[in-house]
């Protein structure tokens, strides 16, 4: 970290003053290809969707859509989605910190702490529809291990309220791409939790919960926050997976989307910009304060 | 004995060094078994095509079907065109932002994470509005998909290209490699890319897996791409499907695996955290 710093500021200081005063529209024209793509298929396109929010069919001035949001369907659907989203973030986010702080500080083998890390960049990124399969065959009506406790134990999962394609069965499929986006996220803050902090706290006699509870909890707590964001917007703009889970036949927000993009129920596109308009919404707060919680983690790690 | 009060104070953080041993072991295997249950039991539960005896029929229909190959290659095509587009798109703006603009760093940054703003689901639909009318009728065409996975791998491919670039000493090697009478293109492909090859293989195969298995603009831009493709199949078939799940998580692995060995050797290692879901 600090030697790319030092880099980056020598780089700085001096061609600035031979350059950039000279042409500074030229050089400004080099990002122009990158820019112009952006604008073109995100900018504009997200742009369209805010504005036809605020249209009515015939193309007039309404606020007629943002009002429907409040339907109680789509006001349940949102509900829905957060719902989702806070409880993978939160639980994806303790138990993920708990096997990344096993493999940073708990004392155990290092090659332990590689193979957690790779095997997290994978299952972070290993989700959709495969995700869904793999559930589908393990915690499903007929999956591997909904026949095996039954078989084996005589525990019927299904009878006792389980389902995997519920809320909680979406959950906790959700949280398979979320807890290793924990780890991979929290590991680098645990990295700077100095051996000596606990050191100097037992020497003054504190226990385990009084060196969590006064040291490096405040110390983690920016980033354990800011990572629970994070996580948060992970699960809320996700559709593909619970699209294979449940065909589609649950009420989130992005399925919602979905179905109004396909046609399928209302023919109502202004409610669908709406629908799109509160994500955006939702998710624009979300990375702020992932961003401004990350700010504040950072005071504490970069030493 | 004396010793009582030594053997005390030396007890209680050997104790306490045990006890986090214990529990970190304990949050080992339980994330091991939420890690590996779901491997283990899909690989098994895509053996039972056959009833009665453990086989690799699925994978054999997998494989026999016609539309996988035909949907696997288009995706592939998919995948390789949006890495070049991106990658094209992409490195020439970050060196220019290292190099000449390092103002206009803030304003890139946001740009390139604005995709983690703009959900896919939330991005098709605004590429569908904007193109399926006059003046640009786009939503046949494959380029609207590709723009889209090119948008989708913005963080990605910028994360990882800026890391490497930022990693070398990016000003040095261009002016040493223009006073001995190098172009642009010769100090770009001869200079500065063999330098963050490590990190523009991983923006690669990071954007590779992220392209191969994708759902929502396929499915939305009517593409006959290997997601649907696959959520098709999930629809109407048993063992297939934890069988093309296996494949795919296989295929994840596979590029990821690529970008660690590749990693091990170079510096400016890209991230390879979260995927489109």
């Amino acid at each position: 970290m600090a030697d790319i710093g030092v880099m980056g500021e020598g780089a700085r200081s001096a061609p600035l003053s031979l350059r950039d005063k000279r042409t500074p529209l030229r050089t400004w024209a080099g990002l122009a290809p990158f820019l112009l793509f952006a604008l073109l298929f995100m900018i504009l396109p997200a742009g369209m969707l805010l504005i036809g929010s605020f249209q009515d069919p015939q193309g007039r001035f309404t606020f007629v859509n943002l009002a429907h949001l409040l339907r109680p369907n789509i006001l349940h659907s949102y509900l829905l989605t957060i719902e989702v989203s806070l409880v993978t973030a939160v639980g994806g986010g303790i138990f993920g910190f708990l096997l990344a702080y096993a493999v940073t500080l708990g004392g155990m083998p290092p090659g332990i702490r590689g193979f957690i890390v790779t095997f997290s960049g994978v299952a972070s990124n290993f989700a959709g529809v495969p995700l869904a399969f793999a559930f589908i065959a393990t915690l499903g009506r007929v999956g591997l291990v909904t026949t095996l406790l039954k078989s084996l134990l005589g525990i019927s999962l299904y009878d006792s309220g389980f389902n995997l394609y519920s809320f909680w069965g979406l959950s906790f499929t959700y949280l398979y791409f979320q807890l290793p986006l924990m780890v991979l996220i929290i590991a680098p803050a645990l990295d700077g939790m100095r051996r000596e902090w606990r050191e100097a706290s037992e020497n003054l006699g504190a226990r385990s919960v009084q060196y969590w509870r006064h040291i490096a909890l405040p110390i983690l707590l920016p980033s354990l926050l800011s990572s629970v964001v994070l996580l948060f917007g992970n699960a809320f703009g996700a559709y593909a997976t619970a699209y294979a889970l449940t065909g589609g036949f649950i009420n989130l927000v992005p399925i919602q989307i979905g179905a109004q993009i396909r046609g399928d129920v209302l023919h109502d596109p202004n409610l669908g910009y709406a629908l799109a308009l509160g994500m955006v919404v939702v998710m624009t707060l979300t990375i702020l304060g992932y961003t401004v919680l990350q700010r504040r983690a950072s005071r504490f790690t970069r030493s | 004995m004396s010793t009582t009060m030594t053997a005390r104070s030396f007890a209680a953080p050997g104790a306490a060094a045990r006890r986090r041993k214990g529990w970190s072991s304990l949050w080992l295997v339980l994330g091991g078994l939420y890690f590996f249950l779901p491997l283990l039991a899909t690989f098994l539960f895509s053996l039972h095509g056959k009833k009665g005896a453990l086989s690799f029929i699925a994978y054999a229909h997998v494989f026999r079907d016609p539309e996988f190959l035909h949907t696997f290659s288009f995706s592939l095509e998919m995948a390789v065109v949006t890495i070049a587009a991106g990658l094209a798109l992409m490195i020439p703006t970050a060196i220019w932002v290292n190099l000449r603009l390092p103002r206009a760093r803030a304003l890139i940054e946001v740009f390139a994470l604005l995709p983690f703003v703009i959900p896919p689901i939330v991005l098709v639909f605004g590429l569908i509005r904007m193109y399926s009318r006059p003046p640009v009728m786009l939503v046949t065409s494959p380029v609207l998909l590709i723009a889209g996975y090119v948008v989708l791998s913005f963080p990605y491919i910028f994360r990882s290209v800026d890391a490497g670039l930022r990693a070398i000493d990016l000003r040095v090697l261009t002016e040493a490699a223009q006073s001995l009478g190098a172009r642009w293109s010769t100090t770009l492909f001869r200079v500065v890319l063999p330098n963050i090859r490590v990190s523009v293989l991983s923006a690669a195969f990071l954007t590779f897996s992220i392209v191969v298995g994708e759902l929502t603009l396929a499915v939305m831009l009517a593409w006959p791409a290997f997601g649907p493709y696959m959520a098709l199949v999930g629809r109407d078939l048993a063992y297939e499907p934890a069988a093309l799940a296996v494949i795919s998580f296989l295929l994840t692995w596979g590029s990821l695996a690529v970008i660690q060995l590749a990693s091990r050797g170079g510096r400016g290692q890209g991230p390879t955290a979260g995927g489109v879901h």
